[in-house]
């Protein structure tokens, strides 16, 4: 028996194979059978999800719309100078012409337009105008073809809309993230967009802190609400619990409607005020439209999500500490904020970092009682993406908003891990 | 809770002060969802409690509403593609997502954090960026504005539900039974079947439900994915409340929590019978 090793590399199995390598071999296949039953959703989710987005989130740096309508055009403007004081020299507007009678040809000329119509008003009629007359000219014979363009429509004789077709023509652009954050460069120089034109940054502010502040006020009224549910007897707390998950499982769209029908000039909560007689009935309150309407409800509607995880944070915090606190001789509220508060910290920083996840991406609530004044930034995008067709502004502002939703989602896998994430 | 029999008067004060502000915050939890409910069986066109409902006068009741529901093609259109969506994208999250997630449960999982981190993604990416990136491919493959659109659509977002339900389950899986059955000579497949899954099955069930209801709920992928076709309960409503905004919707909302309290029992059954058969198994 002197033979007998512990070490695995010198036992032999039966069939001679080393029990090593045969555990290994077992290890192995575990890994591909587990592999084998995630695939299938693996590639479901990677196919029909993540690429999906990503390549929509690739449509903010995607620009190559100029080059292809306007090719010539493009590669004479090379030589001129965005900051010179004189029009592009006849050789650009040759290739212009050329480019755009190819473009009237192909009905895609308008395409750039709108392009450049996302930076600069105006481009639509210059190209319009343009295309109608430009198929006639022969190109040998018709030139110079500059001051002949500047009559079809007097911008193309603005230095203005060379410089900004210089600044948004290489294929690939950071003009849409420019957009993103109230900035512009037609000019050929990264400058602020005039103030009547700036929302976007307002809006991301405006998203984060009424986040914050919707966030905070699920925190104040959640955090008495979890800490009656953990330290009442079981019993009672199961039916408490119902008034949190009856909510919880509610429709959005049914918890949003009874809102908007509470807040109404006409709703509920004013015919009381004025049954009361807090309110005259000619001056009943705006509670909607507006950004209270959008906190209300959005409080109501997260608040679920604050007392769950702050529940089953305090579920299992023992009762012997705060007790063992007071019998060394701290009152009620040392012992609570000393010793039960630390403890509950986790369950906050869950709550709220959850809350804030879902808020700041958040577009049905605001749209249905925000109004103007209480528009997110999901409502924004929206609104490119519906009524302006500004897709490359809508990859940039949603991957703006993707990103800072990742680093929070980032934090709260360092904090909670995504593996303990509970659900009702 | 109880009141120690030696408790202070401001202690007193305290106790049930606490208790009135938590009364009163459970009251603004499920007001607005219970305010719905009788303002649903107004007589009137109206948004408000008519002096006639207030006096409980029955002439002040009426159930046109619902009859308005039940009888208009718009909302019957929109509840039938509602069923016929939210089952099927049940259907494919859960065969997929609990294939999965036993994957996931295995001992040795390679990239299991990065997996995750995946699997869970369409819970996480905000619903507006979802949908405009679906929509930009399911019209690149054709599947835009079709009923199969949708529905993968929604699968894509109850997956997460699933995984997050089912994997909890396994937790508490004891692996002895599926080697005992593979030593009695049970194949993989039949040992699934007759062995796992029934144990797994509340996990199965809950994450089932959830995927259904973020379906049945779902308007901002729906309207980018689907077509006028597709228009779902959510979706009417939607258009309801933001354009001409008709009482039906309370009828409509008040059927919605009635489902929502039916899902929340069948998941309470659920959760309860999962507690008693982990009392049975070890670990």
């Amino acid at each position: 028996m002197t033979t007998q090793a512990t070490d695995t590399d010198s036992l032999d199995l039966r069939g001679g194979e080393p029990l090593k390598r045969s555990l290994a071999r077992a290890l192995r296949r575990q890994k591909i059978r587990a592999l084998l039953l995630i695939t299938p959703l693996l590639a479901f989710i990677v196919i029909g999800f993540l690429f999906p987005i990503g390549s929509m989130l690739s449509r903010s740096v995607e620009n190559d719309i100029m080059m292809e309508i306007l090719p010539q055009t493009i590669v004479q403007l090379d030589e001129w100078d965005v900051d010179s004081t004189e029009l592009p020299s006849e050789e650009v507007f040759l290739a212009l012409v050329t480019d755009l009678q190819i473009a009237a040809e192909n009905r895609t000329a308008l395409n750039f337009a709108r392009r450049m119509n996302f930076e600069s008003a105006g481009f639509t009629t210059m190209v319009r105008r343009a295309q109608r007359s430009v198929r006639t000219w022969d190109l040998e014979t018709d030139g110079p073809f500059r001051d002949q363009m500047i009559e079809l429509h007097a911008g193309w004789g603005d230095i203005a809309n060379w410089r900004a077709l210089k600044a948004y023509s290489s294929p690939y652009t950071i003009g849409y993230y420019l957009a993103a954050v109230d900035l512009t460069m037609v000019t050929g120089h990264i400058e602020p967009l005039p103030d009547n034109q700036s929302l976007h940054l307002m809006l991301f502010w405006r998203t984060a802190w009424m986040s914050g502040l919707i966030c905070f006020l699920t925190l104040v009224l959640g955090y008495p609400v979890a800490f009656m549910l953990a330290n009442v007897k079981e019993r009672y707390a199961n039916i408490l619990l119902i008034m949190v998950l009856l909510p919880f499982w509610t429709s959005l769209l049914v918890r949003t409607s009874s809102w908007k029908v509470l807040l109404q000039e006409q709703g509920v909560i004013n015919q009381l005020l004025v049954w009361v007689g807090i309110v005259a009935d000619d001056n009943r309150l705006t509670m909607i439209n507006n950004k209270f309407g959008v906190v209300i409800a959005m409080t109501h509607i997260l608040l679920p999500f604050m007392i769950l995880p702050l529940y089953s944070v305090m579920k299992t915090i023992p009762p012997t500490y705060v007790r063992a606190a007071k019998s060394l001789g701290a009152n009620d509220w040392t012992a609570f904020w000393r010793v039960y508060f630390p403890q509950s910290v986790p369950g906050i920083g869950a709550g709220a970092i959850l809350v804030f996840i879902m808020a700041v991406g958040y577009y049905i609530t605001p749209e249905l009682v925000g109004g103007p004044s209480g528009m997110f930034i999901s409502n924004r995008i929206a609104h490119q993406w519906n009524v302006s067709g500004n897709w490359g502004l809508v990859g940039a502002l949603g991957t703006i908003l993707l990103v800072a939703v990742l680093i929070l989602y980032w934090v709260y896998d360092k904090i909670v891990g995504i593996d303990n994430v509970k659900l009702g | 809770m109880a009141l120690p029999s030696y408790a202070s008067p401001l202690q007193r004060v305290w106790h049930y002060a606490f208790r009135i502000l938590c009364g009163l915050i459970f009251f603004f939890l499920m007001f607005p969802i219970a305010v719905i409910i009788p303002l649903s069986f107004n007589a009137q066109d109206f948004f408000t409690f008519t002096s006639e409902m207030l006096a409980l006068d029955p002439a002040g009741y009426s159930l046109k509403h619902y009859v308005d529901f039940f009888t208009n093609p718009d909302w019957q259109q929109a509840m039938w593609n509602s069923l016929s969506i939210a089952p099927m994208a049940t259907l494919v999250s859960v065969s997929l997502g609990t294939l999965a997630a036993i994957g996931l449960s295995q001992s040795h999982v390679p990239f299991k954090r990065v997996i995750m981190a995946v699997l869970i993604s369409p819970m996480i990416v905000p619903l507006i960026i979802s949908a405009a990136g679906m929509y930009f491919f399911f019209s690149a493959i054709g599947l835009q504005g079709t009923y199969w659109g949708v529905v993968l659509a929604h699968a894509n977002l109850g997956i997460p539900f699933v995984i997050i339900t089912v994997t909890a389950t396994m937790v508490g899986f004891d692996r002895s039974l599926t080697r005992a059955a593979a030593s009695m000579g049970a194949g993989p497949v039949r040992t699934f079947f007759k062995i796992q899954l029934p144990l797994i099955l509340p996990g199965v069930i809950s994450g089932a439900l959830f995927a259904f209801i973020t379906s049945f709920d779902e308007v901002v992928v729906v309207i980018f994915v689907g077509s006028a076709a597709q228009q779902t309960l959510p979706w009417q409503m939607f258009t309801g409340l933001r354009e001409q905004i008709s009482p039906t919707i309370l009828a409509v909302a008040t059927l919605m929590v009635v489902l929502s309290i039916m899902l929340l029992a069948t998941l309470e059954i659920m959760r309860r019978r999962n507690e008693r058969l982990r009392g049975m198994t070890p670990g």
